[in-house]
């Protein structure tokens, strides 16, 4: 595929608003995880809480979009000058030639889930000032998006469970190749709300302590939430320096079960060798990948057979979802973020939480925080009803 | 600004259309259009076990699937895939928000499971064995625009066959009131890149500031405002007379798409 420039971006979750907090963090080895207590869940689990998106507001024409989801998206757009970048974008391509692809799984469904508390006691009804369109609703979040920037090119909510903002930079590349646009706003927001906190906690797949990717005794994710976005361009010839493009993406499913990855991960294999076919490039090309690396003991397993099987025991990988947990739908797109930082500050983050590497996995998990020249760096991302996505980025030049 | 496929197969089921051959018969107006509650068929082709825990968008979304890819002839195994849809299983929706407002919160991991919006996309790669990519979008009243446009460019630029499903179900009350889809709809077509001898009809898709085509026929007219999948219903008219033409379709509040469809002789 033809490389994308990632023009600008920017990530919000609960290591850090914006990319100077996220690579501090990542650079600190610090774990924004706590024991939750978000609203009134009694779970004994640890969740990724972005701090101040209870208090964060939406400008006065979008009130209709307000909820805790497009909250934290307005946040994270506030970041790094990012709304400026769109700006700047929209006026040198023109608002119809850019397109906006955001992921989520759960969107604003916290309104719904709270609004059924609060049923009309003879009817049942609803109360009338909960809007579906604007927050419940999938498409919610990305029509936030595209509003609120003010771009009018073709527009989609991409929600494929936990693979979702990673798909949006697969739509984005094929629309742009396609000439339907010349660049794309991608991205990914997912934002606590019960039905997820509830719901992993069924399926006995959330830990009741910080979630510990790769480690022995792993017992299950730590629900993060988290908003990420990037600019997607077509590269110009002369880049600046510390540009970061997108080289590869590759998308697979595992036709195997809904809520378990193939066994021996080979979805996720085809996901990660469509991305190196895509990119041109060999598995030796790669100097780290950025794990899907949930902490199930299922996940984890799968995916280091997949990496081995690909790249062999000696690349280079870990999961920073210790840091940020697992942020479902936004996972993709922030991982994607970590990526960039990683290669601009020649930085492969060591996986936090994790004490003792399970030694039955082969991938070559790093806990410590590794300072090389970083040239590429592959991002996994897999979701519930066996969907795959790997991209690779890399520098410049 | 446009992108082009070929239709090689369709399969819809709705409120009184059970396949794709009635249906265009209706909308040729060859039959005479009855309402009904929509008749959704098992997925025979899950195993029972999956089978057996399926709700009513899967159902829908693997009925016309299936109906798209054997009128086409399509090897379902090797098939990438693109679904679309307002919603996820509304009935799922509306038991989990139920099951979090009881003091026990007790959620079924089983309907946790299938709440995602890609449940359709994860039981048709199991059903099928497909490990192709398959990409499932929303796009609330213009998911059908959002997902044949995805289809087309991926089509397209890909040089691969491309099955798009577009399908909606209902949600139960109280959340039926707030989003009154009042049955299931879907619609599915096998898009090729070059024309093969199954071809129906050539599309070229644009974004277009025209207003949306409306049905003609009074009960058509009111399925395509009552459920975002049968906003395909324009286009649908214009494979099934075989006339071909252009529809203006629903996608976003600044933008429509025009289909334009040349049907293959």
């Amino acid at each position: 595929m033809t490389p994308l420039l990632l023009a600008q971006f920017t990530a919000t979750s609960c290591i850090g608003l914006g990319a100077d907090a996220t690579r501090t963090s990542l650079i600190e080895q610090r774990s924004g995880l706590k024991r939750c207590t978000f609203e009134t869940v009694d779970i004994d689990t640890y969740i990724g809480e972005v701090p101040g998106v209870d208090a964060q507001g939406l400008p006065a024409n979008l009130q209709k979009f307000d909820c805790r989801n497009n909250r934290l998206a307005e946040l994270a757009l506030q970041q790094d000058g990012f709304l400026e970048s769109v700006q700047a974008a929209a006026c040198r391509w023109g608002r119809r030639r850019i397109g906006v692809f955001i992921g989520t799984s759960t969107s604003g469904i916290l309104q719904t889930e709270l609004a059924y508390r609060e049923r009309d006691p003879h009817s049942g009804a609803l109360q009338p000032d909960l809007e579906y369109a604007t927050t419940h609703n999938s498409f919610s979040v990305a029509d936030y998006v595209r509003r609120r920037c003010r771009l009018e090119g073709p527009a989609a909510a991409v929600s494929s469970a936990c693979a979702s903002s990673a798909k949006v930079f697969c739509s984005a590349r094929r629309m742009i190749a396609a000439g339907f646009i010349d660049a794309a706003l991608v991205g990914g927001t997912d934002s606590l709300c019960l039905t997820t906190l509830y719901g992993f906690h069924s399926l006995q797949l959330s830990s009741a302590a910080p979630c510990r990717p790769f480690d022995v005794t792993r017992d299950g994710i730590s629900i993060g939430e988290a908003a990420a976005f990037a600019l997607l361009e077509r590269a110009p010839d002369e880049l600046p320096g510390g540009s970061v493009l997108l080289l590869g993406v590759g998308e697979s499913s595992d036709a195997y079960h809904m809520s378990a990855p193939h066994p021996e991960g080979l979805g996720a294999k085809r996901a990660m060798q469509a991305a190196l076919n895509a990119a041109a490039l060999e598995p030796s090309d790669i100097d780290y990948i950025n794990l899907h690396g949930t902490g199930t003991p299922s996940n984890d397993r799968a995916e280091s057979q997949a990496i081995t099987s690909i790249f062999g025991p000696t690349t280079p990988c870990s999961s920073t979802k210790g840091a940020t947990g697992h942020a479902l739908g936004a996972a993709g797109a922030l991982e994607a973020i970590i990526s960039a930082l990683s290669i601009q500050s020649g930085l492969m983050p060591g996986g936090v939480n994790t004490t003792q590497i399970d030694p039955t996995l082969t991938a070559h998990y790093i806990r410590e925080n590794r300072h090389a020249p970083l040239r590429r760096v592959l991002s996994n991302s897999f979701g519930f009803g066996g969907t795959n996505c790997s991209l690779i980025f890399g520098a410049a030049g | 600004m446009k992108a082009s496929a070929y239709i090689a197969g369709v399969g819809v089921l709705g409120p009184g259309l059970c396949n794709w051959p009635q249906a265009a018969a209706v909308l040729a107006g060859r039959e005479a259009y009855v309402p009904a509650a929509t008749v959704l068929p098992s997925p025979v082709m899950l195993p029972p076990a999956e089978r057996r825990r399926t709700g009513r968008v899967v159902k829908v979304a693997l009925g016309v699937a299936g109906e798209a890819a054997s009128s086409a002839g399509a090897d379902v195994a090797q098939l990438s895939s693109v679904f679309t849809s307002s919603g996820a299983d509304g009935q799922i929706c509306h038991e989990i928000c139920q099951a979090l407002a009881l003091p026990a919160r007790e959620v079924s991991p089983t309907r946790f499971s299938n709440s995602v919006h890609n449940v359709t996309a994860g039981y048709w790669s199991i059903a099928t064995g497909s490990q192709a990519p398959s990409n499932v979008l929303c796009a609330f009243d213009g998911s059908f625009a959002a997902g044949l446009l995805e289809s087309l460019i991926q089509t397209s630029v890909d040089r691969c066959p491309v099955l798009l499903v577009a399908y909606d179900a209902e949600y139960p009350p109280p959340l039926h009131f707030k989003r009154p889809i009042p049955d299931a709809f879907g619609v599915a077509m096998l898009l090729t890149p070059e024309q093969t001898t199954r071809s129906l009809a050539r599309i070229e898709v644009t974004l277009t500031d025209e207003a949306c085509d409306s049905m003609a026929a009074t009960q058509l007219e009111s399925l395509r405002g009552a459920i975002p999948a049968a906003r395909a219903l324009p286009l649908l008219l214009l494979l099934a007379t075989g006339a071909g033409g252009r529809a203006i379709i629903e996608y976003l509040d600044v933008s429509r798409i025009a289909v334009q469809v040349d049907t293959c002789s």
